[in-house]
């Protein structure tokens, strides 16, 4: 059994989980500091493809990236780079797809933080850095890495923006989501259960973990 | 000396307080939503005033005209929260270190020693703060704004989170500590027994608006004589 989509889906999801993790946690950070009004579209924008079928995301990003359009043929005349059909061109698409639940389970849990901390921390002389990561972090920290694992899980999984900027080339774009279409599809039905077996036992560890790290802790303060 | 002459327009009222002190412990004493803590905050600069003056000691923490507006990292403000706002994922020691950014390695080992002795946390230096008493959390909180050697003592409801009995414990030990720090306090407070106990001097503060300095004792007769009337 070939566990290259296997070894990919992994890389293409962390990959994701670590740049949703900083860019998720600077947007829920910021966002809470805008005006009202932009706040609502910005929260609105961040969270559209939580909602939107991922085929519509693969199609926007498309739009984008496709050798023929604006980003997409840039990088192809100045660099010779071609962004869609890659192993990583799956990485663009897992990001959009999983940003919002890393940005919302952030936001939730920067709006539990009690302010006065970070005003005890100023009177005291701590740069506004200093709290970020020393006394805002830690505190939301429970959230944040179950944002992030939950980012992961589902990284994990996408299927429907991957398959329309990757495609399914085996040895090289093929994921354990488009692994199990394809097999299915050429009548491998004993492989594509295989990898199913394989999928289900990951999202549940996943799952597990979650729930491990969401259990409250013993916090009177 | 500190002196306060500030405006700042809230939802239900217009902030407009004005009053001076030096060396001396003043209690601001009003209702719940008065406009006493946000005082407090607009001289610690974590809220900021739409117009006025603020200087403490010569230097000028806020001045709207002149478009000062220091930072509260550089306002040398001790504010002892309503809860002691201790940083829960540190240790008692942790907290009080966190104070001592401007000092040496060498002199907050020194520091850390003796404020664990002077505020009686010796034993408890390596606990955490939801581990900790409303006395010790207190006294936490007090080490960590004396770490950070404040020119100016501010003390939001220091004891609206304790019973009576351990309040009736800690305000001689409070009034020790403020005499000793021998700069201006002030003290926010709904409950003029504990001011009684605690500050010379009263201003009242009603709807944002600060009256001014009273002599305590003489303030308290003028209630009571007000009360009794009504009876």
């Amino acid at each position: 059994m070939d566990l290259y989509p296997l070894f990919n889906s992994l890389r293409i999801a962390a990959i994701a989980a670590v740049f949703v993790f900083f860019v998720g946690i600077a947007a829920a950070y910021y966002i809470a500091k805008t005006p009202r009004v932009i706040k609502g579209i910005l929260d609105v924008l961040f969270t559209l493809p939580l909602v939107l079928p991922p085929t519509v995301v693969g199609y926007l990003l498309l739009l984008l990236l496709g050798p023929k359009r604006a980003i997409g043929s840039f990088f192809l005349d100045h660099f010779n780079v071609r962004l869609t059909m890659q192993w990583w061109s799956a990485v663009f698409a897992v990001i959009v797809v999983v940003f919002p639940l890393m940005y919302r389970t952030a936001r939730g849990a920067f709006e539990r933080f009690d302010e006065d901390l970070a005003d005890a921390g100023r009177t005291l002389g701590l740069s506004n850095t200093h709290i970020f990561w020393r006394i805002r972090l830690p505190y939301c920290k429970q959230g944040i890495i179950a944002g992030v694992v939950l980012s992961f899980a589902r990284a994990l999984g996408e299927y429907g923006a991957t398959s329309m900027i990757a495609g399914y080339t085996p040895g090289k774009t093929a994921t354990v989501s488009t692994a199990v279409y394809q097999l299915w599809r050429t009548g491998n039905d004993a492989l594509a259960f295989k990898w199913v077996l394989i999928n289900i036992a990951i999202s549940a560890v996943v799952l597990l973990a979650v729930n491990l790290l969401e259990r409250p802790q013993r916090r009177r303060y | 000396m500190l002196q306060v002459d500030i405006e700042k327009r809230l939802d239900r009222f217009t902030l407009q307080s004005k009053f001076e002190c030096d060396n001396d412990t003043l209690a601001l004493f009003g209702a719940s939503g008065s406009g006493k803590s946000m005082t407090l905050k607009c001289i610690a600069g974590i809220e900021k005033p739409d117009k006025g003056v603020i200087q403490l000691n010569g230097r000028v923490l806020f001045d709207s005209e002149k478009r000062i507006d220091l930072p509260p990292q550089k306002r040398r403000v001790g504010y002892l929260f309503q809860d002691y706002a201790l940083f829960p994922n540190m240790s008692v020691k942790g907290n009080i270190r966190a104070g001592m950014r401007r000092l040496s390695k060498a002199e907050r080992a020194l520091k850390l020693e003796e404020l664990l002795t002077q505020f009686h946390l010796k034993g408890l230096e390596n606990r955490r703060p939801d581990t900790l008493s409303g006395g010790e959390k207190q006294r936490v909180a007090l080490a960590r704004i004396f770490a950070a050697e404040p020119e100016v003592l501010l003390l939001d409801e220091p004891f609206s989170s304790l019973d009576t009995l351990l309040k009736l414990q800690l305000i001689p030990y409070i009034r020790d500590i403020i005499s000793e720090f021998g700069g201006e306090s002030i003290l926010v407070s709904h409950d003029i027994e504990e001011i009684r106990q605690l500050c010379p001097a009263i201003i009242p503060i009603a709807s944002g608006v600060t009256e001014s300095a009273k002599d305590t004792e003489t303030y308290y007769n003028e209630l009571k004589e007000q009360f009794d009337d009504l009876k």
